[in-house]
């Protein structure tokens, strides 16, 4: 019997396939390598991994302008994945450059010998989840969604515990391990009902069944959609699904926060894009309409819940619940306009996110307590670059125009209206109102009130000599590099409209 | 140089110079040094601009275009009008005075202060000239930030709760002017405001014009001002009543009365009588105002009452006497807010409780004060007394009452000023003078005496601003044709 095993176009998957085999090298310097070689050899690897991932993500970009499964249609070749991948790439560098410095993190009561102890792991397991995610982005069946979803997740759920030394970083793996195996259970849950409605498990063959069997009103169906939604919801932390993100972004290690906020957000949202317009067109009049729902109580939840907040990280995580709602609002609308619109808003937002965890990340290492509103205070003088550089991601959050973050909000907006929903739009202005007294709050805390002020001294924190802050070049570098796109972006739209268009265009819209 | 790059580089030169100041590691002095340079800079390229301006001809001029984002119609549209060129032109020139002022005040961490005095500059010329209707936007929401940092950091003892009322009540009109933009935009298909077409929707004239509103501000969405502008730095509570106000009825002129005709007149009552109500209100809390910085932020209100009543009076006269009006009046609050500043660096404050007198021994602080006073009372033969002559008139041909309320309130102008020259130069001398306190040092009259010789000119000429805003069509006409 000879079994018949299918093509396989290794070039569609090598961006992927890199990354895992980078995730290897590092997990490799993890046990075979002298401890005090240990963080340059596994942040070497990570380097290296991202860029070569990067390189070959752009190639299949410019290669692929007709979309196709490959892998026996399990995985998308398409610009819609390549482009995903670019940002998820270029975050993971970025990652890489601050988890050489801070990871793990600056606690008061961690053990400096201890530093170099599970750093390789932590290279090992940031390159296997930005795998899975590169994979999620260009899963064209239920099997490989779901496959891809585990995957990233469960490096994700190690990645929030690897800081042993840090209080609450133990707790965030187990809660974001507890609500996560949830969210993937009522996922998987959804699929199977969508599968035994159609009989199908790839995107397109889901279509194709609901449309000649005439199964849109499919009980089955309708309620195996409707639990995918809230399986997604969980990964992008959407209101009603978001109860786990303020908990895992505050005790998971900083960095650790900064590549979940921005990637994982990147890659649930593409991906549930890609299965909504591909596998549920028939639907769009269910699902447009739950995510415009979802996005206003996230809009209204995240911005209403983070102006009663302290605890710096904690406004981040509600701030990063209400992001979800302004992109929601542009996957609602299912159209060409709302690809467009997801796709730009997430290059700066994805820039601005980690960009403002990694300020975060340096306040942290100088006070050796979390960072609250409180003992921000006079970090804007202290730290001319970093503190003008939270002003920008702040400010691109809220959408002024400093930052790409205001063309994103035009486009969705643009792209409500364009689908007949001004409610919409007039729900994305009031959140905005709201949103922008907890953030100029940050810009507030930085600059207006004097460091004399403080209970916490700058100089209290583990790392800090002699008053003067630990260089951290690399950090300056990653947080750079976050300022250049977030602005960048701002001037630019063209070019990346343009590249954010021909992915769209790989989508049945 | 083309004429069109000479536009964008008096939007990109401050930026740059922002930049560059913040950028370059320079002591105080070259910091103030450098962001002066490019404050006179500005100047200078403007003044270029005006020589360049071909007043005899009409619609655009020295414009430049470059695509945005092609697919929505979004492009960078900058150029000028007549109209405009002389708001650019109050803007350099009130921005160089304030830039001085905090220079010779000596600003605490003076490079984000000049940075941010240059980025202002930089955004609120670019209001003026942008021909684009996000670009407007962008413009319009950018001059918050740097308002928001400066008055935040560099503001008095109550300065939080004055920037929180500040930003909310201006991003509330701003947000919605942005639902409005897109409305409009995608509507019409492009966001350029040349091509642009009319628009007879009521909703979307009301999106604008709340944003305008709460920016010049009219009563009752003034809430934000009495705190802002006592608050803030003297030099910036300067450019925000002297320029920023100016840009909330700029918006009126550019995009609300031209854009929406019909909206316009149907609206035109209610807009009216909100303008007439501010004009009155103001000037009865500008005469009930216990202190200097009072006196002239009301007085804002009521002017911007009164340049309102001139745009939506719909008469060529009107159109004329707003636009000279909103130059004469940005020139005298900005002086009377430093000369506020000045008075209250020598006696600690600003209330007419513990002034008084400073007049003896302070010959040119006196003469400038007064003169500046006058003029804002609207003396005959004084730039402003021109431009609420013109709006008058122009409103008088909506219906002789609108008038009358004018003039009431240009009675109430003259008991406001009076009282405001007496409580300060005259009367028993106030507790808080002192011997000690100089007269006007030379840095100051240098800042000072070029904003009042400005208006002094304008007083003598005022037809200069009155007789070439519109020309060479009527202002009715170019209104109607939307300045094509």
């Amino acid at each position: 019997m000879t079994l018949n095993t299918p093509h396989i176009d290794w070039f569609g998957l090598s961006p992927v396939l890199t990354l895992t085999g980078a995730a290897f090298l590092a997990l490799l310097c993890a046990v075979l390598v002298p401890r005090r070689l240990r963080r340059i050899g596994g942040a070497s690897f990570s380097f290296a991994g991202f860029t070569a991932g990067l390189v070959l993500a752009i190639w299949l970009y410019v290669d692929s302008p007709n979309g196709h499964t490959i892998a026996a249609g399990a995985f998308y070749r398409d610009r819609w994945t390549a482009l995903g991948q670019i940002i998820l790439f270029a975050v993971g560098l970025a990652t890489t450059l601050l988890g050489y410095e801070h990871m793990p993190g600056w606690g008061r009561n961690a053990d400096p010998e201890r530093r170099d102890d599970h750093v390789a792991e932590f290279f090992a397991l940031l390159l296997a989840s930005a795998a899975g995610m590169a994979f999620f982005v260009g899963a064209a069946s239920l099997v490989t969604l779901f496959l891809a979803l585990e995957w990233f997740s469960i490096a994700l759920y190690v990645m929030c515990a690897i800081d042993y030394d840090l209080e609450g970083s133990l707790e965030a793996g187990l809660k974001y391990l507890i609500v996560g195996s949830f969210g993937a259970a009522t996922l998987l849950f959804g699929s199977a009902l969508v599968y035994g409605a159609t009989g199908q498990v790839s995107f397109e063959g889901i279509a194709h069944a609901v449309g000649t069997q005439g199964l849109t009103g499919n009980a089955l169906l309708v309620l195996g959609l409707a639990l995918m939604i809230a399986g997604l919801g969980f990964k992008m932390s959407a209101a009603p699904f978001h109860m786990w993100t303020p908990d895992v972004y505050e005790g998971a290690p900083t960095t650790v926060t900064a590549w979940m906020s921005s990637a994982t957000k990147v890659a649930a949202l593409l991906l549930t894009f890609r299965v909504m317009t591909t596998a549920f067109p028939q639907n769009q009049h269910l699902w447009g309409w739950a995510f415009a729902i979802i996005a206003t109580i996230s809009l209204a939840i995240g911005n209403l819940a983070a102006l009663v907040q302290k605890n710096l990280k904690r406004i981040l995580a509600y701030s990063a619940i209400a992001q979800a709602g302004f992109m929601l609002i542009g996957l609602s609308t299912g159209s060409a306009l709302g690809a467009r619109a997801l796709m730009y808003y997430l290059i700066p937002y994805s820039a601005a996110a980690f960009g403002s965890f990694a300020i975060v990340a340096a306040r942290e290492r100088e006070l050796g307590v979390p960072v609250t509103l409180e003992n921000l205070a006079g970090f804007g003088w202290e730290r001319p670059f970093l503190g003008v550089a939270m002003w920008f991601f702040v400010f691109a959050f809220a959408g002024l125009p400093l930052g790409g973050g205001f063309v994103g909000k035009f486009y969705v907006f643009a792209a409500a209206y364009d689908h007949g929903w001004i409610w919409l739009v007039i729900v994305g202005v009031v959140a905005t109102l709201v949103s922008l007294y907890y953030y100029l709050g940050i810009v507030r805390a930085m600059y207006m009130r004097p460091s004399e002020e403080l209970q916490v001294q700058p100089g209290g924190g583990v790392a800090v000599s002699g008053g003067q802050p630990a260089p951290e070049t690399l950090l300056h570098v990653a947080v750079g590099a976050a300022l250049a796109v977030s602005v960048g972006s701002l001037f630019a739209v063209e070019p990346l409209i343009d590249l954010a268009k021909h992915a769209a265009s790989a989508l049945p819209l | 140089m083309s004429a069109g790059s000479l536009t964008s580089i008096l939007i990109w030169l401050p930026v740059a110079g922002a930049l560059l100041i913040w950028l370059l590691p320079l002591s105080r002095y070259a910091t103030g040094s450098l962001a002066l340079l490019f404050s006179f800079a500005e100047v200078g390229f403007w003044i270029e601009q005006l020589t360049r301006f071909d007043f005899s001809r009409s619609g655009l001029q020295m414009s430049e275009r470059a695509n945005w984002f092609g697919d929505l119609g979004v492009s960078y549209h900058v150029g000028v009008y007549a109209f405009s060129l002389w708001l650019v032109g109050l803007t350099v020139v009130v921005m160089a005075a304030c830039t001085g002022y905090g220079f010779w005040v000596g600003r605490d961490r003076p490079r984000a202060y000049f940075g941010l005095m240059l980025l202002l500059t930089g955004a609120t010329v670019g209001v003026f000239e942008s021909q684009d209707l996000l670009l407007f936007y962008a413009f319009f929401e950018a001059m918050l930030i740097p308002l928001y940092i400066l008055i935040g950091v560099w503001g008095g003892a109550r300065r939080m709760e004055a920037t929180v009322k500040f930003v909310i009540y201006t991003m509330a009109g701003s947000l919605l002017m942005l639902a409005a933009v897109v409305v409009y935009g995608l509507q019409a298909g492009t966001f350029d405001l040349v091509d642009g077409p009319a628009s007879a929707s009521r909703w979307l004239f009301l999106g604008f014009m709340i944003a305008f509103v709460i920016k010049a501000p009219l009563f009752p969405f003034h809430g934000w001002l009495p705190d802002a502008y006592r608050e803030a730095p003297p030099e910036v509570a300067a450019v925000l009543s002297g320029v920023i106000a100016k840009a909330g009825l700029y918006g009126m002129l550019r995009i609300a009365i031209t854009k929406f005709p019909e909206p316009t007149s149907f609206y035109r009552t209610a807009v009216l009588t909100l303008a007439a109500a501010s004009l009155v209100y103001g000037s009865l809390l500008a005469f009930r105002s216990s202190d200097f910085r009072g006196v002239v932020a009301y007085s804002s209100l009521a002017q911007s009452g009164l340049i309102a009543l001139g745009l939506f009076a719909g008469a060529d006269l009107g159109f004329d006497g707003a636009v000279l009006q909103m130059v004469a009046h940005g020139l005298v609050s900005a002086s009377l807010f430093l000369l506020a500043g000045v008075v209250e660096r020598r006696t600690t404050t600003g209330e007419f409780r513990l002034l008084g007198g400073i007049a003896r021994g302070r010959p040119a602080l006196a003469t400038l004060l007064m003169t500046v006073g006058v003029i804002s009372l609207a003396v005959p033969g004084s730039s402003m007394f021109a431009g609420e002559f013109l709006i008058l008139a122009g409103v008088f041909q909506r219906a002789w009452w609108w008038a009358v309320i004018g003039g009431t309130g240009i009675v109430l102008a003259a008991m406001y000023m009076l009282r405001l020259i007496s409580a300060v130069l005259h009367e028993a001398r106030g507790s808080t003078v002192v011997d000690e306190a100089l007269d006007l040092r030379p840095g100051e009259l240098a800042l000072i005496v070029p904003l009042v010789g400005v208006l002094l000119a304008l007083s003598v000429w005022p037809a200069g601003i009155s007789h070439h805003s519109f020309s060479p069509d009527s202002p009715t006409a170019a209104v109607k044709s939307g300045f094509k």
